[in-house]
């Protein structure tokens, strides 16, 4: 079972509410057909509005959900032959970023993303996702690889940071980073990003260099958590929710700042809800993504990267008539 | 030593928001803050705000690096003029941009353009730190990504100096993507066999740190520059242990393998001198 978010629990009373009533009516044999009927609309409105008007900081604790698909997940419903690749050829493994070659549909690709556990146990071998040095260039590895042979590459961005640790500084954490991004820029192969879950600043922007970038409905992408910037601006990590509104972290804001390409969307309540349907909600904007740069040449899908990011970004000039404010 | 100074800084590499400590010293006299060594002010200047006694690099201001650095007269500024927005509408951002374009007289926390060293053409940018603690926003952004642009045009070196708390927290994922903005754009100059020279000066943080600072095909950094990806309290509140004193420093970065060298300031033009001519031989 799920657990239980906040903004959900009004939803979960009324469904107990209905299922008691329910179970009494058969027990006494008393009619309750048009009550447990009132309240199925009540419900059903109630699911309407709640998935329909989610605030970012629902959106946060979805995108956050333990049970939440990950990266290997989508991996087992998108992709067949799945063959995954370990190692940076340089100091060790990290299993916080997995990575292989696969085919998606009948053309053979490359797919790399980040990997949190479900539990615990999986949590502490992943690093809770949060990728060391290693962990990038084995990625930037594979991107090359696939660079030589030809083939796309798919990304799956879900990462709460770079690993702030003193091992990661030692092996150069900024260093693996910047040079995903320049690497990325570069590659003359499709590069198609998909945040699935918390884009957590330089560390998942390090596999985010692409000819597309989109998100799931309910992930979030964001310079620093919402914890972190609420402990900045008001010296406390409590008023995460607060900060979660103002720094505009979700897809509806990325998409309205010029940043992503496309919102997927998410089964209702959530990806957790059914992750296979899910996966068909992906497949049907990675199709159209991939078909779309297969047509283009090398050369193009540089520029097209090029074109793509430089022009993210507002700014004026000290002269022009409305300034600032 | 070095720890006390930082004490603002200790917050987390992405969110500059403390004020610089150390400016541009005022007065005749002026204590060292590392080793309270009292140097004539005049005399502290003249050594590149370098003190005598212990070598503590001072913060230098962009305006004081290209006098100290570029040949006299040859320096021309691109965009000026180019100020941030509110595109977050964060409260008090446009008031603390407005008291920092005061302070610094100038506009953003960086500083581009072209000039000489040596008599040999570059493309320059140089970070401030007293201008929102050099953080990269969207104009920071731009503002590199048009000098790479430049020098690219015109086939020329690009230099930066770098000085920056990381990413701008009041423009959020806007400043985050400048990171890849202002990569794609070196991507480009190093891909047409141009050179890109990157210097690293106290502090060199989070997402300025992860991007261009450390791609440079030469990187170096000033002494006892404090350089890293996530912030000290950070690492220490993670990992539950005390970091060695030396940690993030240039050099520790030099020790680990992060930089081609930790150049005195006293020997910086002359290093960049001489590399911009060894450029300038043979094919490129």
């Amino acid at each position: 079972m799920a657990a239980e978010l906040e903004f959900e629990r009004p939803i979960h009373e009324l469904e107990k509410k209905i299922a008691e009533l329910k179970s009494f009516m058969d027990e006494k044999g008393i009619d309750l057909t048009d009550e447990i009927k009132r309240l199925e609309e009540k419900l059903s409105n109630l699911e309407k509005s709640t998935y329909s008007d989610m605030k970012p900081w629902d959106r946060v604790q979805i995108a956050r959900h333990a049970e939440r698909p990950t990266t290997l997940d989508y991996i087992g419903y998108l992709f067949s032959d799945f063959i995954e690749l370990h190692g940076d050829r340089l100091f060790g493994d990290d299993e916080a970023i997995v990575g292989g070659v696969a085919f998606y549909k009948d053309i053979p690709v490359t797919v790399i993303g980040h990997q949190r556990g479900k539990d615990t146990k999986e949590n502490l071998r992943r690093n809770f996702g949060m990728p060391h040095p290693e962990g990038y260039r084995k990625a930037l590895r594979l991107m090359k690889q696939a660079e030589k042979f030809n083939r796309p590459i798919i990304c799956f961005i879900d990462t709460k940071g770079a690993y702030p640790g003193k091992a990661a500084e030692e092996r150069g954490q900024s260093e693996a980073i910047a040079r995903n991004l320049v690497e990325m820029a570069g590659l003359t192969v499709p590069v198609i990003c998909v945040v699935i879950g918390e884009g957590g600043s330089g560390g998942a922007l390090a596999l985010g260099v692409g000819n597309y970038v989109h998100m799931l409905e309910n992930s979030t992408y964001s310079v620093i958590s919402p914890e972190g910037a609420a402990a900045i601006l008001w010296k406390d990590a409590s008023l995460a929710k607060k900060a979660a509104e103002s720094m505009r972290i979700t897809a509806p804001d990325l998409k309205e700042l010029g940043i992503i390409d496309e919102i997927i969307e998410e089964v209702k309540g959530g990806a957790h809800k059914d992750a296979k349907h899910q996966a068909e909600l992906i497949d049907q904007v990675l199709e159209t993504s991939l078909h779309s740069l297969l047509a283009m040449s090398q050369e193009e899908l540089i520029n097209q990267r090029y074109e793509k990011y430089k022009k993210i970004g507002q700014f004026g000039f000290v002269n022009d008539s409305i300034v600032v404010k | 030593m070095i720890k006390g100074l930082f004490v603002k800084k200790k917050k987390y590499a992405t969110i500059p928001t403390g004020k610089v400590k150390q400016d541009v010293p005022e007065g005749i006299m002026s204590k060292c803050p590392e080793c309270k060594h009292i140097m004539v002010t005049k005399e502290l200047r003249k050594n590149l705000l370098v003190c005598q006694a212990c070598q503590y690099h001072y913060p230098m201001s962009s305006q004081e690096r290209i006098a100290g650095l570029i040949d006299e007269g040859t320096f021309t500024e691109y965009d000026a003029d180019m100020i941030s927005k509110n595109p977050l509408e964060f409260p008090d951002y446009v008031e603390k941009l407005e008291s920092d374009r005061k302070k610094t007289k100038i506009n953003e926390a960086v500083v581009t353009g072209e000039g000489q060293i040596d008599g040999l053409d570059v493309t320059l940018a140089v970070m401030d730190s007293r201008f929102r603690m050099g953080s990269m926003g969207s104009v920071v952004g731009e503002k590199i990504t048009r000098a790479i642009e430049k020098a690219i045009e015109n086939e020329r070196p690009f230099i930066i100096f770098t000085a920056s708390g990381g990413a701008r927290m009041q423009e959020g994922v806007l400043s985050l993507m400048q990171m890849a903005k202002t990569s794609v754009a070196l991507k480009r100059l190093s891909d047409r066999g141009l050179l890109f020279i990157s210097v690293m000066t106290h502090p060199t943080t989070g997402g300025v740190s992860a991007s261009f600072a450390s791609v440079g095909d030469y990187n170096f950094a000033e002494p006892k520059a404090l350089i890293g990806f996530a912030g000290r309290r950070i690492i220490e509140q993670t990992i539950r242990q005390e970091l060695p004193e030396d940690f993030q420093t240039a050099e520790f970065l030099l020790k680990h393998g992060q930089l081609d060298g930790v150049i005195h300031r006293s020997q910086m033009k002359k290093t960049l001198g001489t590399l911009l001519k060894i450029h300038s031989e043979g094919r490129r």
